[in-house]
């Protein structure tokens, strides 16, 4: 690389050019996620509301969700998976719904969850919100069912 | 200090460097809640403390990144800053938003109020009328910075700085972009947080570090210039597509682990440039510059950038290796060396060497100084060394070996008392920053000794 001018010239242009093939690649990823990877017909108002539950306790900055978030307490993308059994949705509805009302567990030198207060609804939405997740294609992540 | 408008970073520093406390703080205590988890768990739960810890760290270096923009733009541009009163109104805008993110968080006073409650997606959990503010000081800063530099002289390092602070800017805007489905949310947050701490941030970084040495060294601007071009040109041709190493497991094609994993491997590149740039520039430096603590937090942000953002983001970038590490404390490890050696580094390069001049004084305090670089440098490096470990373990535990989640958390306590105490560490060297920088010895002294020996 010779001048100043050159170097830069390198810049503008090359970073454009990754640019252009970085939004190309988005609107690509983009379609397949509505298309391929997720369930669009299953996205319904109440997984909508349970998205906005989670959000609105924060629960994000304990847990991790496909592997992103805090790492203080369990992943949550496949908790649906893992607390219940494929053939009863009943299972994972009640262990959730039965989770969320025990919680704090009080128990000296474990990592408390709180008590978040969320109605039947709440709950309800959350749960929608958490089975809809599971169903995600996912390159096959996790690893195995603990997350 | 050239220009009187230069003073606008000192009130930028001193937020900042307040938040700065307030971070490590609400860090240790994170920390200390791992190993005592009951602690505070009533009134404080773990959750609340992360989102202080984390927005703290950002909103502040954000803050030191305005202020050395303020510092450094007037002698480049060789002009002052065009509205002092804009920048200082800019300030106040984000002072109440910050107090108004902390009161949110604490007290929760509006939840689920989309405008008030916060909006609880990992880093962007200010509530909408914080972030609405964000966009409106940003617009202010922006114009003013760009008025500044449009009518004075034009260097690399402010074009190169511009670019970078314009795209922190945009890409703040995806963070009001909320869709219901969780692939999307996922992939466009993932354009507020990568594309800031991966690529626009680089250039914000590479474009201090260079007038730094600018000044520093001395070395011919026109060398300066050219090594800074290239370096954010490596940074952004492989930043942009290394978004990609966030796209393997989130719902986006497969393609992404190919993509992800080849140019997420070459991020190194730019981090490494930094290092032979900085320590070249040093070496074909004349000038012996009075603050040697400015220079040490500058060499040492370029090494601990390369170690902490290249060499442990290649330890787990890989989509074969990121399989099993994805969201463990190795992620952990990654992020608290990274972002120290990056961008907490470059701040406080930036204002070590500013202050003296901001006071109108010579350096001051330069031992105390160093030794906090040391201090705060020794402390997160083992704590990224304890992560890792602790990282390591967990990765074989749960995704190998399928042990659950809480199971392998109550096997590494050992592990998490060190980070705690190598967190206690870093507090203290913050502490002796703090006190280095802001509490001058009280008697000016008329001139540098001159008996120092050359080195």
């Amino acid at each position: 690389m010779k001048t100043k001018s050159a170097a830069r010239n390198i810049f503008y242009g090359g970073s454009l050019f990754f640019l252009v093939i970085f939004v190309a690649l988005t609107v690509d990823s983009h379609l397949y996620a509505l298309n391929v990877s997720t369930d669009q017909a299953g996205l319904t108002e109440a997984v909508v509301r349970g998205k906005r539950v989670w959000e609105k306790n924060a629960c994000i900055d304990c847990h991790t969700i496909l592997g992103e978030g805090a790492y203080y307490a369990p992943e949550l993308g496949n908790v649906w998976i893992r607390r219940g059994d494929p053939d009863d949705p009943e299972v994972a509805r009640e262990f959730i719904r039965d989770w969320m009302k025990s919680q704090p567990s009080g128990v000296e030198g474990r990592r408390q969850m709180p008590q978040f207060n969320l109605t039947d609804q709440e709950i309800n939405d959350l749960t929608e919100f958490l089975r809809w997740v599971s169903t995600i294609k996912t390159q096959n992540w996790p690893p195995n069912d603990a997350g | 200090m050239k220009y009187p408008t230069q003073k606008i970073a000192l009130a930028y520093f001193a937020v900042a460097m307040a938040l700065f406390a307030i971070q490590v703080l609400g860090g240790l205590l994170a920390g200390y809640v791992y190993v005592a988890p009951n602690f505070l768990s009533d009134i404080l739960p773990f959750n609340i403390i992360r989102m202080l810890h984390t927005n703290s760290l950002i909103v502040w270096l954000l803050l030191g990144f305005f202020g050395a923009t303020y510092y450094l733009i007037p002698e480049e541009a060789e002009r002052d800053i065009e509205s002092p009163m804009l920048a200082y109104l800019q300030l106040i805008i984000l002072v109440i938003g910050t107090l108004g993110v902390v009161v949110t968080y604490v007290f929760d006073l509006f939840p689920g109020n989309w405008l008030l409650g916060k909006e609880g997606r990992e880093f962007l959990e200010q509530p909408l009328w914080v972030k609405l503010g964000i966009v409106v000081a940003a617009l202010i800063f922006l114009y003013n910075v760009t008025m500044t530099v449009l009518k004075g002289r034009k260097t690399a390092i402010t074009n190169i700085l511009l670019i970078g602070l314009w795209g922190i800017a945009i890409f703040f805007l995806f963070s009001l972009y909320n869709p219901g489905n969780l692939v999307l949310d996922k992939m466009y947050w993932w354009y507020v947080v990568h594309l800031w701490v991966e690529a626009v941030w680089e250039l914000v970084l590479a474009s201090i570090l260079a007038f730094l040495m600018l000044k520093l060294t001395g070395v011919d601007r026109e060398v300066i210039e050219k090594w800074v071009y290239s370096i954010v040109a490596l940074a952004l041709f492989t930043g942009l597509l290394g978004t990609g190493h966030h796209y393997y497991w989130i719902g986006t094609p497969g393609y992404w682990q190919w993509i992800g994993s080849v140019f997420s491997a070459l991020e190194v590149a730019p981090f490494f440039a930094m290092v032979v740039f900085a320590f070249m520039m040093v070496w074909k430096g004349h000038r012996d510059h009075p603050n040697k603590a400015a220079l040490l937090w500058s060499l040492g942000c370029a090494v601990l950038a390369f170690f902490g953002a290249g060499v442990w983001g290649f330890l787990h970038t890989l989509a074969p290796v990121n399989y099993y590490t994805h969201g463990t404390q190795i992620t952990a490890a990654h992020g608290h060396l990274a972002f120290f050696g990056a961008y907490v580094s470059i701040n406080l390069a930036i204002i070590t060497y500013a202050m003296p001049h901001l006071l109108g004084r010579e350096p001051y305090n330069q031992v105390l100084n160093m030794a906090s670089f040391w201090v705060m440098s020794a402390g997160m490096a083992f704590m990224t060394f304890t992560l890792t470990f602790a990282g390591t373990i967990q990765t074989h535990l749960q995704r190998v070996l399928g042990e659950g989640y809480m199971d392998v958390q109550d096997q590494l306590p050992v592990f998490y008392w060190m980070r705690f105490g190598s967190g206690a560490v870093v507090v203290i060297g913050v502490l002796m920053f703090l006190y280095a920088t802001f509490v001058p010895a009280s008697a000016k002294t008329p001139q540098r000794a001159s008996a120092a020996p050359a080195e």
